[in-house]
């Protein structure tokens, strides 16, 4: 059946000219194809930001380095943070959640398949706004350039008497249309999944990908408002002459660190649920168990959705809030390690008495386990507020963040790609490949990540172009910057495998990993409508179910 | 294998799932309401911290005609909904026209309010504080009230083209919840601009 | 050796290097934390303070640290164990294990676990936070009110008179009579923070929105901290140098700030040239026409040990450098290339070191 499938769609492919094409993909309303189209552009804007990153890098191995001026400086790492969020990060998890969701719940596409393709092109129309600010003339200080406010774009920096010009707006115009991409990506995924299972799926049978990216949904729908409504406010305030954020008119600029936090926590952990959806996915198929105890994951889930929308200030700890204030956000800040230490264990309670396989999606979902482990716990250390005190605003925290985004985001990412694509193209990555990235991207990582936890406890603050020799952070950073290369490295050996397997890798099959979703059901890659007919289901595991029907899923839930 | 095969049942039991435009709307709803609380927030903490300039006190007038038009107006779209399922075209019609007048009249108000504080009052958005959180506020409001008069409009020329019928029902009705967003961001709205910011 | 082994000895050889690179570095930094001699504090170590807020909020980190590394090392363990244990042998490979869904008590136990030791954190963390936020300000107060510019910091000492820039004088203080600075803290444009870790935590300076910090350091010296909160272009470069000096300096400090700026006769020509030309739209000297306020306040720009907050040593050529070219020092800095000739340049610069 796949074959007559597969032979069906060569045969197409064979007597279109490249125009077609393109036009088939630029007019998709394919959620599979609008996936892959997430993905690539997100895996493209990680080269840019990488490279950004590399700039940075550069710049900071030594002491009064001029590699770049401040002003460009300034402008990396503004566009290093703003790409790595919004234009790596939430287009990668918006393309996988497009392009598995409806595969996993039985489903034949989205809920509104054009809304689908029309948040896909306003995300990709504001990042392409965005680095069109490179282009823009060099003129006064700021005007019509990069942004270079930071990613947070405090008040008021960002007003017309301290950011002139126009990259600013830049700033604010590209993530404010992505912005609304995003959530209609996220209406999107909340009405397909509780509207469009299959028959037999119960909200208790779905996948745990399925739920996560559920909650992700509902968090992106509550997160990304105040930060629409907040950069309408700046837009007012810079042409309307509005006062919002205006301190000499009486303005607030705590108010814009309260809107923008209200917004970028819940972010953040937006980010990192589908990460927990690629792991709750991944490690009970290589280690041939289920995932222990299904609902408290879900549960514990909701919890840190929950409880996240209620952390925001631990990012304002500095700004001179009174005690009880501060007291409040440490304990809910402590508070939501909790159902996330929880996910931890259950993860490790799904591999105790496995049968592990340490394929390279396992390898870095292993990797992200301990790595996000770290990270919380530096989280904990920070949400202590006295410690935040010290350390807020230096290298700790940028070595915190980064250690969630990469040692944990990232590294679950990367397993994902490599469990995914064989379903996606219809061959597997080179395992060879995968695990010299494995390998080299690790050593790199711990390199950067764990050393840069030294400059910032020695007092160094982030967001300086250079740094005075002499304070115990020269060392340190030299060595950051030779673990930024390492991965670097890493990342190309890993775009090279992508490449090369695409046109030599192995032929995947339907299931290569012996999974039990339903993706796994289907032709590699899957035929267009997904199901032939749409499939009935009894428990979580249908797949498990089929290969074992002595003993299916459908008998103990 | 492209397909479930047999060990597993046929649907057991009838499975009926939300319908997917009112869950749709309902997201859409949600995401609003963030936004507009934000506006809501901001306005209620910059009350009396003006530095100049007029006070609510002094040139706001509450708009009880207006707002009773436009709270009117969720009414007879909430019927004319339910004539549609019923088949009663001319009597949809006739209420989806006037929920459309009421909202302009709304709009109008609106319009005839901001002329009078700019014109006569010197408030504009970039005035004072006030200013700036009342437009925003009141102009955010207006703008999705706007946004909801189009939409309504393009129904009823459907409508008026004999194209509207009981099978459009569950649509019309994603749009009537629209419509209630509206009216109720209002209420929310005409308390903290009329009576709580006084 | 089989493949199989040798991925399991590498998975736990890369657990154990990150272990290694984590300890080599804490060893590394606890070397560079270890007191270095008095007065002489290059290091701004969180690790080494010197002052109570400082040493309270070390001591919090102490208990936290302790607790978070104590969590590491179980789950560690256990991961470790997981990865070693459990990994698939290729002589059962056929046969699934044992399908295990869930179970009630181990759940229950690892969330309540973690939920009491958030209480003790949190009780911990409150303490602190209390303590040092909710300190009363005793009457042998030193007051500062600090006022953070694009890129340099104002320091004004109201009940003493004194306006200076960007180095901090304050009184040693004896934890038996102590003599604390409180210091305000304002902004005149952007957002800037007040860090000196050695100190104090750090606390930003808003504009429209006045905070409060404190310190009492129990060593005399100079402790180095920056400015900690992105404000422009050479946010880098607002550096902050704080002398902790022993109560005689002290007052021999605050006497020579109070004193009216040097008016030495010979070098009338360059005090014409301040008078005359922009220098006094943004700078203040006492005794002259400057009342600026946007640049700092030269009256006693020689007893300062830096230029620029700090971006460069006070030396002679530097101060003709800062005023002729400040690009070349601070690119993108407030201060304009004055475009002076250099018989004009050479008398403000003979002016300007009179200013003692």
């Amino acid at each position: 059946m796949s074959s007559d499938v597969m032979a069906i769609q060569s045969a197409d492919a064979a007597g279109r000219s490249w125009t077609e094409v393109l036009h088939e993909w630029v007019t998709t309303v394919d959620h599979k194809r609008l996936g892959v189209l997430y993905i690539l552009y997100a895996l493209f804007f990680l080269v840019v930001g990488g490279i950004e990153a590399t700039i940075i890098r550069i710049q900071l191995m030594h002491p009064h380095n001029d590699f770049v001026s401040p002003q460009v400086f300034n402008r990396m790492f503004t566009m290093h943070g703003t790409t790595m969020i919004f234009f790596v990060a939430m287009p990668i998890m918006f393309g996988f959640a497009n392009y598995l969701v409806p595969l996993m719940i039985g489903a034949r596409d989205m809920a509104f398949p054009r809304l689908n393709a029309f948040s896909f092109w306003l995300m990709a129309f504001g990042g392409i706004l965005l680095y069109f600010s490179l282009l823009g003339a060099n003129g006064l200080y700021g005007a019509g350039n990069a942004p270079d406010v930071g990613w947070w774009a405090y008040a008021p920096l960002t007003s017309r008497a301290f950011s002139p010009g126009h990259s600013t707006d830049y700033w604010t115009i590209a993530l404010l249309v992505s912005g609304f991409g995003s959530i209609g990506t996220a209406v999107n995924i909340i009405a397909t999944i509780l509207c469009m299972r299959c028959p037999g799926m119960t909200l208790g049978r779905m996948p745990l990908l399925a739920w996560l990216n559920l909650i992700m949904a509902g968090m992106v729908i509550l997160a990304m408002s105040p930060l629409t409504a907040a950069q309408v406010m700046l837009s007012i305030d810079r042409y309307l002459g509005g006062h919002f954020f205006d301190t000499q008119a009486g303005g607030s600029a705590t108010l814009w660190m309260h809107f923008f936090w209200i917004f970028g926590h819940p972010e953040v952990y937006v980010l990192v649920i589908p990460a927990f959806a690629f792991a709750s996915e991944i490690i009970p198929v290589f280690s041939r168990k289920p995932i222990f105890g299904y609902p408290v994951m879900v549960g514990a889930t909701a919890c840190i959705g929950f409880v996240s929308m209620s952390v925001w200030a631990h990012h304002m700890f500095t700004i001179g809030m009174n005690s009880y204030a501060n007291s409040f956000f440490a304990i809910t800040t402590m508070a939501v390690g909790v159902p996330t230490g929880i996910k931890i264990f259950n993860w490790l309670g799904t591999m105790w008495g496995g049968k592990i396989q340490f394929k390279t999606p396992m390898l870095f979902c292993t990797g992200f386990l301990f790595q996000f482990l770290i990270a919380g716990l530096t989280g904990i250390m920070l949400g202590a507020a006295p410690f935040n005190w010290q350390l807020s605003g230096s290298y700790f925290v940028v070595a915190h963040f980064h250690y969630v985004i990469v040692g944990g985001i990232l590294f679950a990412l990367f397993g994902a790609i490599y469990y995914w694509y064989p379903k996606i193209t219809g061959r597997i990555l080179n395992e060879s490949l995968g695990k010299l990235h494995f390998w080299l991207f690790l050593i790199g990582f711990h390199l950067t990540f764990d050393v840069m936890h030294i400059p910032g406890v020695l007092g160094m603050p982030r967001r300086i172009y250079t740094y005075e020799p002499g304070r115990g952070w020269d060392t340190m950073n030299f060595l950051v910057s030779i673990g930024a290369f390492v991965q670097g490295i890493a990342t190309l050996v890993f775009v090279a495998n992508l490449i090369i397997s695409y046109f030599k890798g192995a032929k995947a099959g339907n299931d290569p990993w012996d999974a039990w979703t339903l993706e796994w059901s289907v032709s590699s890659p899957p035929p267009a409508y997904n199901f032939a007919s749409v499939p009935t289901v009894a428990s979580r595991r249908p797949l498990w179910d089929l290969k074992h029907p002595e003993d299916p899923d459908s008998r103990y839930e | 294998m492209s397909a479930i095969a047999s060990p597993l049942p046929k649907t057991p039991v009838a499975w009926k799932l939300p319908h997917r435009g009112k869950i749709g709307m309902a997201s859409l709803i949600f995401a609003e309401s963030a936004i507009f609380t934000i506006f809501v927030v901001a306005y209620l903490f910059y009350v009396g911290k003006s530095l100049t300039g007029p006070t609510p006190r002094e040139v706001l007038e509450t708009p009880i005609f207006y707002t009773i038009c436009l709270l009117s107006s969720s009414l007879t779209i909430h019927f004319a909904g339910k004539f549609l399922e019923r088949g009663r075209r001319g009597a949809f019609l006739s209420l989806w026209l006037l929920t459309i007048v009421l909202g302009g009249l709304f709009m109008y108000g609106t319009g005839q309010e901001w002329h009078r504080l700019i014109y006569e009052h010197g408030l504009t958005i970039s005035t004072n504080l006030f200013g700036t959180t009342y437009y925003s506020l009141v102009g955010l409001h207006a703008f999705h009230v706007t946004a909801g008069l189009v939409m309504l409009s393009i129904v009823l020329l459907f409508g008026l083209a004999n194209r509207v019928g009981t099978e459009q029902s569950a649509r019309v009705e994603v749009l009537s919840l629209y419509w209630h967003f509206v009216d109720a961001v209002w209420v929310i709205v005409f308390t903290v601009v009329y009576v709580l910011g006084r | 050796m089989t493949n199989k082994r040798k991925t399991e000895w590498k998975a736990v050889a890369a657990r154990v290097t990150g272990i290694l690179v984590i300890l080599t570095g804490v060893l590394l930094a606890a070397r560079l934390c270890v007191a270095s001699p008095p007065g002489d504090h290059p290091i701004p170590s969180i690790f080494d303070p010197r002052s109570t807020p400082a040493e309270s909020i070390r001591h919090l980190s102490y208990f936290v640290l302790g607790i978070t590394g104590v969590i590491f090392l179980v789950v560690f363990s256990l991961l470790s164990y997981v990865v070693m244990r459990f990994r698939n042998r290729v002589a059962d490979s056929n046969r699934e294990p044992a399908q295990v869904y869930g179970s009630t008590q181990i759940e229950l136990a690892w969330t309540i676990i973690p939920i009491l030791i958030v209480v003790v954190l949190f009780l911990a963390t409150a303490r602190v936070i209390h303590a040092i936020q909710d300190a009363p300000k005793p009457e042998e107060a030193v007051e500062v009110t600090a006022i953070g510019h694009q890129f340099w910091w104002e320091f004004r000492y109201p009940r003493l008179g004194i306006v200076t820039a960007n180095e901090l004088h304050v009184p040693v203080s004896d934890p038996a009579h102590p003599t604390p600075t409180f210091l305000k803290l304002l902004s005149a444009d952007t957002d800037h923070s007040f860090w000196i870790p050695q100190l104090a935590g750090k606390t930003d300076l808003i504009p429209n929105h006045p905070n409060g910090t404190w310190l009492d350091p129990h060593e005399t010296g100079l402790f180095l901290g920056q400015c900690a909160q992105y404000c422009g272009t050479q946010h880098a470069k607002m550096l902050l140098r704080v002398y902790v000096d022993s109560p005689e300096d002290f007052n021999a400090w605050v006497r020579g700030q109070q004193d009216p700026a040097n008016r030495d006769e010979k070098e009338a020509a360059g005090r014409h040239v301040f008078e005359s030309t922009a220098c006094l739209n943004c700078h203040a000297i006492t005794g002259t026409n400057g009342t600026g306020r946007f640049g700092p306040d030269l009256t006693h720009l020689m007893s300062r040990h830096t230029l620029a907050s700090g971006a460069a040593e006070n030396t002679h050529d530097n101060l003709r450098l800062w005023i002729q070219n400040p690009d070349a020092i601070k690119p993108g800095s407030l201060m304009p290339a004055m475009k002076l000739s250099d018989a004009d340049l050479g008398a403000l610069v003979r002016y300007l070191e009179t200013l003692r």
